[in-house]
């Protein structure tokens, strides 16, 4: 007897897991710009071919029946892709960096996608994240578990310097006091020689707990690059980081947040306190993306003024959008597309900021509520599912 | 001053620039009672709410409730006190669940800490567990069918049951003082009559709090109100029974102009 695909969403869940991760795997891997655009053809006509089957909603359905899944799903794919590569440094750097972004993003999430302060310094927050691990693991001897940790306050620290004029300002206003100082940090960076003026300074690698993560590993013929250590740190980092958020979101101060962002007024009336939601979600989104940014420093070994520019902070405002802001799912597939294409796709490199442009049009004139819309809120959805 | 005064203004003021939007009023809301608050558009209903609520501060007079001063609190303080309000235009987060939109309204008897938010995931769904029953009983009050509609977005709601989830989350966190800005408004007289139903039959369950209505559907304010006053440019020109305040002449003359 046969069954139509339809009614095996565990079987269609899986059968998507693996043609995801096998896009992902050849993107990664793609050396040409030809295989990238030909790819790139197939993961557009894979789309269109699943949309016209209608197998998009029995895949989303059983994700979301069992909540879980994705997230295992995630990391055994990371963790699968790390051992494919674990000869090219480059794929690897990629797949890190992609992390670290995401770590960084979910930090953004917080502020813009919940309580609703658009941050257009993330860049300048993950530059002080870099700068600060730079001056603490090359001038002390503080373990690098609190390098990475003084990272992060240390951004959410100088994001208090930003939160009251972003109090007393309202949408367009507080997003414009975050672009002069996004514009302001990098232009001290420039001019300050204790920080290396415009040539930035050199980090020494993470050392955590005696694993030096800059070291490759041989075994006989067996070669590893040390890309693949910071591989399992930065996507730790992103699951601790993503856990984190939904459980904000899954919360009584998600309702908070939520609230605050929908409707200022009736927030208040109802004895919710909204400086204390954004200087919450200001600081604890901060405090994410300072962390996500130690971790690159120490994993790139270099900080610059250039890396933490205003079109880097656009690019992970880009990401928020592209994915569907409020959803810490849609930023996953967002990043790795942000990041990955233009790498591979070297003549679009000088025209990158066109295309984020371009794209960011696009989706808000057809898709405004980006590629994984956020939902309802459920709160408890494992257990849910569990009661069936 | 009568023995059971719940909310007392005393000579409130409140100018806004060259205009006076409530000019010197006393009013005096009682313990259990429910006071229709009419009067001629633009005559300071809703502005008299604001300041109650601490949306605007006074620019003189005070306020008391429950025999202490409220003047110029926060809204948070004025809430935390019990006193909850609904709004003339629908004020729903409509992306959000009917859930979420009540229990936005009880965060009086919520712990808003990080740490439980974040830690105390256990402790946090038995409250949540909890919160899907009171909810859930409390919409049944006013409409079955409301009630299985708890985890859908309040923007799929027709306009009766968004007004029906906004008294909700008015009424969740068990007010003292409920103040209604013109609940009728957008909706039909038979819709008008049968919300107002429900209200009263929710206060039959909780501890009976005190309703101040404002309203322009004169028939709904002769069925549930005990006492009216009437406002016009910013001050009382009458108070009393239904029937009173329609037989005076004021009234009359500031409702239907003079003759």
């Amino acid at each position: 007897m046969r069954v139509p695909l339809t009614s095996r969403p565990v079987l269609l869940f899986v059968v998507a897991a693996l043609v995801t991760w096998a896009l992902a795997w050849a993107l990664l891997g793609a050396e040409t710009q030809l295989e990238v655009l030909a790819l790139f053809c197939v993961t557009v006509a894979v789309a269109v071919v699943a949309a016209k089957m209608k197998l998009d909603a029995p895949v989303a359905a059983a994700a979301s029946s069992h909540p879980r899944a994705l997230g295992i799903a995630c990391v055994v794919g990371v963790l699968a892709l790390a051992v494919v590569f674990h000869e090219d440094h480059f794929p690897l750097l990629l797949l890190c960096s992609v992390l670290l972004y995401i770590t960084a993003c979910l930090g953004l999430n917080i502020q813009f996608g919940y309580v609703g302060i658009v941050n257009f310094a993330g860049a300048a927050f993950f530059g002080i994240g870099s700068y600060t691990a730079a001056m603490l693991a090359g001038h002390t001897g503080l373990p690098h578990v609190l390098v990475l940790l003084l990272g992060g306050a240390m951004a959410s620290l100088i994001s208090c310097v930003l939160l009251l004029p972003v109090l007393r300002t309202r949408g367009h206003y507080a997003a414009l006091v975050t672009i002069a100082f996004a514009t302001l940090f990098r232009s001290f960076l420039e001019v300050n020689d204790a920080l290396g003026g415009p040539q930035g300074m050199r980090i020494p690698a993470l050392n955590l707990f005696g694993w030096d993560l800059g070291a490759d590993h041989e075994w006989g013929e067996l070669f590893i690059s040390f890309y693949d250590n910071y591989v399992l740190f930065a996507l730790a980092l992103a699951v601790l980081a993503f856990v984190l958020v939904r459980r904000l979101e899954r919360s009584w101060m998600g309702v908070a947040m939520d609230a605050v962002r929908t409707d200022e007024i009736s927030a208040k009336v109802y004895g919710i306190s909204i400086a204390r939601q954004k200087i919450v979600a200001f600081m604890f989104g901060n405090l994410l993306v300072g962390i996500a940014g130690a971790t690159y420093g120490m994993m790139t070994g270099y900080v610059a003024p250039n890396n933490f520019t205003f079109a880097d902070s656009l690019i992970l405002v880009s990401m928020l959008l592209l994915g569907g802001l409020g959803n810490p799912w849609g930023i996953v597939p967002a990043a790795a597309l942000i990041l990955i294409l233009p790498e591979k796709l070297q003549f679009i490199q000088e025209y990158r900021f066109l295309l984020y442009g371009v794209v960011i049009i696009l989706i808000l004139l057809f898709r405004s509520q980006g590629l994984l819309p956020r939902g309802i809120r459920r709160y408890f959805p494992n257990r849910e599912a569990a009661r069936g | 001053m009568a023995e059971d005064a719940l909310l007392v203004a005393s000579g409130l003021t409140m100018r806004f620039g060259g205009l006076v939007a409530l000019d010197a009023l006393d009013l005096e809301v009682r313990s259990r009672e429910v006071l229709g608050l009419i009067g001629p558009n633009g005559s300071g209903k809703t502005t008299f709410f604001n300041v109650v609520t601490g949306l605007y501060n006074a620019s003189d007079g005070s306020i008391a409730f429950e025999g202490g001063d409220i003047t110029n609190l926060s809204p948070q303080e004025i809430y935390r006190l019990g006193i909850t309000r609904t709004f003339q235009r629908s004020r729903l987060s409509l992306s959000l669940s009917v859930f979420d939109n009540v229990w936005a309204g009880n965060f009086r008897n919520l712990d808003q800490g990080l740490i439980h938010n974040l830690f105390r995931r256990k402790t946090l769904r038995a409250e949540y567990e909890r919160a899907v029953e009171q909810v859930r009983a409390l919409l049944a009050t006013f409409d079955a069918h409301l009630a299985d509609r708890l985890f859908q977005p309040a923007a799929a709601l027709a306009m009766i049951d968004r007004r029906r989830v906004e008294i909700c989350r008015a009424l969740i966190s068990e007010p003292r003082l409920l103040l209604l800005d013109e609940p009728s408004a957008g909706m039909t007289h038979d819709e008008t009559a049968e919300l107002m139903d429900d209200i009263m039959q929710v206060r039959e369950k909780l501890a009976p709090f005190s309703i101040v209505i404002i309203e322009h559907e004169m028939n709904v304010i002769q069925r549930i109100t005990q006492r009216c006053v009437v406002l016009n440019y910013g001050e009382k020109i009458a108070e009393g029974t239904y029937a009173e305040i329609t037989a005076n002449p004021d009234v009359q003359v500031a409702y239907l102009g003079q003759e």
